[in-house]
């Protein structure tokens, strides 16, 4: 239904090209969840941006690739065009609740404009299909709470409102960029459970982006792997947790904290920053932070290579060498004794 | 916010001028246009309360009288001046490409002073309160302009005008629902303040000989033929003085009152400096 082809996504800044997106292909079917993890600065937003047009342009500009929704390529679209499909047939839900909605207009105003943007209704028509959403996403008493202002609702009831909006219209495809980060666990939890339950109701994708591999394992069936712009591995949800390929995503999952954990071990981390986007390192973008890193990372820039079926990397180790060299690394960590210093 | 008795006063003191100013006919003791050559530069008076000018005529009905034009030109600048600006400033704040068009022209318009850009607007038009009212709307209209963009800068990077765009919301209901509600304080307290401004640049504009016709009563025309009588008859002077300053004082302290009432953060300041005075209190005892 949504397939994005090879896309570049570029910030053209005054001291130099950032190649914020550089060359991601995805595509996503109805009723499907596709999680995109990666650090900050990954181009996760960027590209969640891409997906609506949403970048300011100037300065951000696409010099290749496709964004394909039903036929028609996003990216050659009117404005006039885009606004038709923005809110109605891909809908997105924002990371901080707390800003996103309008302080003077009322929860219902806002929810019924939302609908009236894209549906011929009366007034009263959207009124009730407002207070269908409010139900929907679970508001007590959501006739009275039409009423109500932003600022009357905590932070996970904002954020199921702004989920009502971004479902006014029954959108194919919704982007929910960092849904849960600014709320905390128990509402998490909830919300996310929420999304799961809408999809399955109306059979909506969902692309969900997110740093938190927690959340992403509970709710996508497959995952991208983000770093530099660029995707460094694809797959099923299992298979990225539990056959990595790539040494970036096992590092992220290496750095995760574990329940059963001693209580003095130190957190793992991954070394260093991540690339400057202007002149990223030659070869692998990874090879200055990979434990992995050989003479040959530096020269060569690894394809997305097909690991298993719908399982790619980008990585030149190939399985058994990459088994190997985690063997090895782990064994130094306990060496090193039980610190993991 | 008129629940504070600083805020009070002014409000109460305008309210006062303005009907005072539109009834004035009905119940001024004496009217202010009959000429006694009797009564010529006479002090104050239980008579004349203000005395009375070379003419013999009343002042403290011409004063009162004079309100009229100052607070029409006043009135009318700061609402014309504040709707311009907003539009302007609206655009330029939310098109990026209009920005720089429009904000050279207003920084072009800023480099003169406000004051001297009226009075050459004057000169070329000719006086009289339409005129004026144009070229202080002119010279006026720049900074409201630069307060309302550089506040939709501020509102345009939150995130619900950007939820907003990706509901679909055309740019026209986004500026008019999500960003000038969240903008109104400023523009308001602005507004208040170029209120009692041109009352003053009228009164200067008057005084100067380039602004309304001397045959209307204003501020600005009294203080101007009472000049070469200011020693003779310094009450013809003070008078319509003290009402102008007391107009705008009370206008600049209702714009404090207005900015302190939308600035969440100086009410809080006011009140926690309130609650340590008290507690130090209690541990001084």
């Amino acid at each position: 239904m949504l397939e994005i082809n090879n896309l570049k996504a570029y910030i053209d800044t005054p001291d130099g090209i950032v190649k914020a997106v550089d060359g991601v292909s995805f595509s996503i079917k109805a009723g499907e969840t596709i999680g995109i993890v990666g650090e900050s600065g990954s181009g996760k937003s960027v590209l969640a941006h891409s997906l609506m047009q949403l970048n300011p342009k100037p300065p951000v500009f696409y010099p290749q690739g496709e964004i394909l929704f039903e036929g028609k390529n996003l990216l050659q679209l009117k404005e006039k065009e885009l606004r038709k499909i923005r809110g109605n047939e891909i809908a997105m839900v924002y990371q901080d609740p707390m800003s996103s909605l309008n302080p003077v207009l009322k929860i219902g105003d806002q929810l019924m404009e939302a609908i009236l943007t894209h549906n011929p209704m009366t007034k009263s028509e959207a009124r009730q299909r407002a207070i269908e959403l409010l139900t929907d996403v679970g508001i007590p008493d959501p006739k009275k709470r039409l009423n109500a202002y932003p600022h009357q609702f905590s932070g996970g009831m904002r954020q199921r409102v702004l989920i009502a909006i971004a479902l006014a219209c029954n959108p194919k495809v919704l982007i929910a960029d960092e849904p849960t980060t600014a709320l905390d666990v128990t509402i998490q939890a909830q919300i996310l459970e929420l999304m799961k339950r809408i999809q399955e109701k109306y059979g909506t994708a969902i692309i969900i982006i997110s740093h938190d591999l927690g959340v992403i394992a509970q709710m996508a069936e497959k995952v991208l792997v983000m770093y530099s712009g660029r995707i460094v591995e694809k797959g099923n949800v299992e298979e990225i947790f539990y056959q990595t390929a790539m040494p970036y995503t096992w590092s992220l999952l290496r750095s995760l904290p574990r329940i059963d954990s001693e209580a003095h071990e130190r957190l793992l981390s991954i070394e260093g920053q991540p690339p400057n986007l202007m002149n990223p390192p030659s070869g692998c973008n990874f090879h200055p932070r990979c434990p992995f890193a050989t003479e040959q990372c530096k020269l060569v820039d690894p394809e997305l290579t097909e690991r298993s079926a719908d399982h790619a990397a980008a990585c030149i180790l190939s399985e058994a060498e990459f088994e190997e060299a985690k063997k090895r690394i782990e064994t130094k960590d306990q060496e090193r004794g039980q610190g993991h210093d | 916010m008129l629940s504070r008795k600083r805020n009070l006063i002014p409000f109460v003191f305008l309210i006062l001028l303005f009907v005072a100013t539109i009834t004035a006919e009905w119940w001024l003791p004496v009217s202010p246009s009959v000429m006694d050559s009797g009564l010529r530069l006479m002090a104050p008076s239980s008579e004349n309360w203000f005395g009375t000018d070379h003419f013999g005529r009343d002042l403290f009905g011409q004063t009162i009288v004079a309100a009229r034009v100052s607070l029409l030109v006043g009135f009318t600048v700061a609402l014309l001046s504040t709707v311009l600006g907003t539009i302007t400033g609206l655009l330029a704040g939310y098109y990026k490409r209009l920005d720089s068009i429009i904000m050279r022209i207003i920084d072009g318009m800023l480099a003169f002073p406000s004051l001297l850009l009226a009075l050459a607007l004057v000169a070329a038009l000719g006086g009289s309160v339409t005129n004026i009212i144009i070229a202080l709307t002119f010279s006026f209209w720049p900074v409201i302009t630069r307060v309302v963009r550089s506040s939709v800068l501020q509102v345009k990077t939150i995130q619900y005008v950007e939820a907003a765009k990706t509901s679909g919301v055309k740019d026209p209901v986004i500026l008019a629902r999500y960003i000038l509600p969240n903008i109104l304080s400023p523009i308001i307290v602005q507004g208040t303040f170029i209120f009692a401004r041109s009352i003053l640049a009228e009164a200067a504009l008057s005084f100067l000989g380039v602004g309304v016709e001397p045959s209307i009563p204003t501020w600005g025309n009294m203080l101007q033929e009472s000049q070469i009588y200011i020693t003779l008859a310094p009450w013809f002077s003070i008078f319509p003085g003290i009402f102008i300053v007391m107009t705008v004082l009370a206008l600049n302290l209702l714009g404090d009152g207005l900015r302190d009432a939308f600035d969440p953060y100086a009410k809080g300041k006011k009140k926690a400096r309130k609650r340590l005075f008290k507690q130090k209190k209690q541990y001084a005892s």
